[in-house]
């Protein structure tokens, strides 16, 4: 390169400089563009899946109530043995003196106005009868849901536009009901009975209490086991085991595990926990265990990936003034390690949370008309609970699919802001 | 230049090259060695980071190791309190004797030993706690002190002695790590003391800090050589010249020449040394 070349070949190099420039920075506001899009797309995917899920649930939340004074007839109801009588009658005939209708011979008005009263009203009458038989003889107010179908007529699912032989309910079914709330009789609120109550045949009646009980102690059972086996298992592997073939096949198998389609799990814990060692089937205590080897690996990989992240520095200052290696996990490296492993725990016992493939395999999927009784009584948990109202026929369970999917979301975003929180709360800087 | 290059590698050749020139024999033969290291290899798996090192370690005085990046005067450093023994693949063959005793021997605990031969690292690495636990941490695990109140006063004199103390008496529950990097560095040296070592190792200990924090650190290493056998490993010459009493300069895993610090800066036997502190190399 001569001397005057110099000059000529610097000046040829910034134009080369500038013109790549423009290029980067195109390139740059490209990748930019990119990166936005597909936030806004993915964005509006979620607003699309919880709005369609707010929207078909919300309704859920608000029912219909019915007051009526049944006149428990001392002719009808055996003193002795109050549970033969046929409340649903009484209330069916209270609420037609109520409309100023004459019943016929055959009881067909009577028969139309069960099906948009819920049964809770008789069975209401009957458990106050039970506690009080000096009920009987006198008139007492009972309060209580519509049917399903009644209910969803007031929210505008059930038309009048609608052919009458295309919807549940007749035109003087729908006459009455307008007449019921004209004369103050129907009232809505919060559907405070959705929270309260556990599974029922009855639309009306169902609630997600059960499901949200057994899933809280499905919940304790995985955290209980998969939490403190994980981190001592992981802990081990990462600051003590030796680093050779044996390790490293354990830790390809652990990653491989954490990948296994969440069914198996089931079918293994179907083989082994009911079949061989005989945990009752359907019970939250399976279900925990379960879901414990399946969030094992999740929880593993995370305390592994926290203890990696803190510094060698720190335990090189440990083992310096003395401390035995143990010391130095303990005292050390996992209390900085903790925030790491705690967000990875809450994370996966939320995946848990919504595990359903498993459960099914281990007989949860049945119907819990109440509250579980403990770790071995049946239950259901809320994503099951989902999938059997999902595939229930009355149309009252659809509004209810969509409601308990919001209790699990909620519930999810409590454990995933927990998550933030700890991990806030408890990340020091060195 | 080129020639004395030339002369060095003709010296290479013709002597063994593991023999390595200890002047301190018969320069401070009053002296007791705290540490004699006799033949010592270190592997790291097949790499092999240490020649056949003899080095005699002087105590109540500061010995400088110097060289330049890779020569294995840190993994000299770290075999003295075993702290190689934490990463794997890690070898070491030969003596090193503290007070007589092999360091590799059976018998002795790691535990101990580094209660005994306590280390500073290059990065000032104080525990994510108050300055109070820093210090009571190394105390507390080996149960040197019985009580609360002698727990206190062991944390106090060891803050007093890394001089740190008037800095930080008014604030020791606060975090160790909001400290200056300074402070930090002689509240890591105040830990180390705190267990009462009879060695403390320094590796590079004020390559993070400024120089107004590395003239405190250097103050401080003069004054604790009364006490305390010091090993420092360190890049600056100027430094290994103002603090050291003995200076050791390793080059390529091999141990060149050692002898007084004065002895090795003014009149160096070995070539390679007069080129490293002279600036022709490293």
């Amino acid at each position: 390169m001569t001397d005057a070349a110099v000059p000529t070949s610097a000046q040829a190099l910034r134009h080369t400089v500038e013109a790549r420039l423009k290029k980067r920075h195109a390139q740059e506001m490209r990748f930019r563009l990119y990166g936005r899009l597909a936030i806004i797309v993915a964005l509006s995917f979620l607003a699309l899946l919880i709005g369609r899920i707010v929207h078909q649930g919300y309704s859920t939340f608000v029912d219909y109530r019915i007051s009526v004074p049944v006149y428990l007839d001392p002719a009808r109801i055996d003193a002795a043995d109050p549970t033969g009588a046929n409340y649903d009658m009484m209330v069916a005939e209270a609420v037609l003196d109520k409309l100023d209708e004459q019943d016929d011979e055959f009881g067909r008005k009577a028969g139309k106005v069960m099906s948009i009263m819920s049964n809770d009203l008789g069975f209401q009458l009957l458990d106050q009868v039970r506690a009080d038989p000096s009920l009987i003889g006198k008139t007492v107010t009972v309060t209580g849901p519509l049917k399903s179908d009644a209910a969803l007529y007031f929210k505008g699912d059930i038309q009048r536009a609608t052919p009458q032989d295309l919807r549940k309910l007749d035109d003087q079914q729908l006459d009455w009901l307008d007449k019921l709330q004209a004369s103050g009789a129907v009232s809505s609120g919060f559907n405070i009975g959705f929270l309260t109550r556990s599974d029922s045949t009855e639309p009306e009646q169902a609630g997600v209490l059960g499901a949200i009980v057994g899933s809280a102690m499905m919940l304790l059972v995985t955290a209980l086991l998969a939490v403190p086996i994980g981190v001592l298992a992981a802990t081990y592997l990462e600051e003590f085991a030796p680093k050779n073939r044996w390790t490293d096949l354990i830790e390809v198998n652990i990653n491989n595990l954490a990948a296994v389609p969440s069914i198996v799990y089931g079918l293994l814990g179907l083989a082994v926990f009911i079949n061989w060692l005989a945990v009752p089937r359907s019970s939250p205590l399976v279900g925990g265990l379960v879901l414990a080897l399946m969030a094992l690996p999740t929880v593993i990989i995370a305390t592994r990936s926290a203890l990696k992240a803190v510094p060698p520095s720190i335990r090189e200052a440990a083992l310096g003034v003395g401390a035995s290696r143990t010391q130095t996990v303990f005292h050390h490296v996992l209390p900085l390690a903790m925030p790491g492993v705690m967000t990875g725990a809450i994370l996966s016992l939320a995946h848990a949370l919504g595990e359903t493939a498993p459960l099914l395999m281990i007989g949860m999927v049945s119907f819990v008309p109440g509250v579980p009784e403990g770790l071995t009584g049946a239950a259901t948990v809320l994503p099951v609970q989902v999938f059997i109202w999902e595939n229930a026929s009355e149309r009252g369970f659809h509004e209810r699919t969509a409601a308990a999917i919001m209790v699990l979301l909620v519930f999810m975003i409590v454990m995933n802001l927990a998550a933030i929180l700890v991990r806030r709360r408890f990340e020091r800087r060195w | 230049m080129t020639n004395q290059r030339d002369d060095a590698m003709a010296h290479d050749a013709a002597a063994p090259v593991h023999i390595a020139v200890d002047r301190a024999h018969a320069a401070m033969p009053t002296t007791p060695a705290k540490i004699r290291a006799r033949d010592v290899n270190v592997f790291y798996g097949e790499k092999q980071a240490l020649f056949d090192v003899g080095l005699d370690v002087p105590a109540n005085s500061v010995t400088a190791l110097i060289g330049p990046s890779g020569c294995g005067k840190s993994t000299f450093l770290r075999s003295i309190n075993r702290m190689n023994d934490t990463i794997p693949g890690a070898r070491v063959t030969g003596r090193i004797e503290l007070d007589g005793e092999d360091v590799n021997d059976r018998g002795i605990d790691p535990v101990v030993l580094r209660a005994r031969v306590g280390m500073v690292f290059q990065k000032p690495n104080p525990f994510p706690k108050s300055i109070f636990e820093n210090v009571a941490y190394g105390p507390r695990i080996h149960g040197l002190a019985t009580s609360k109140s002698e727990l206190e006063g062991v944390v106090e004199s060891s803050l007093k002695r890394a001089g740190l103390w008037n800095e930080v008496a008014d604030r020791l529950h606060q975090p160790g790590t909001g400290l200056s990097g300074g402070q930090q560095q002689r509240l890591v040296i105040a830990r180390a003391i705190a267990v009462s070592p009879e060695v403390i190792l320094m590796d590079e200990p004020c390559s993070a800090l400024d120089p107004i924090a590395t003239a405190r650190i250097e103050e401080l290493i003069d004054e604790l050589r009364n006490q305390y056998c010091i090993v420092i490993v360190t890049h600056s010459m100027a430094q290994a010249a103002r603090v050291s009493q003995k200076t050791a300069f390793f080059h390529l895993g091999k141990l060149v020449e050692a002898g007084p610090t004065g002895e090795i800066f003014t009149n160096p036997r070995d070539s390679r040394t007069q080129d490293y502190i002279t600036g022709r190399f490293g």
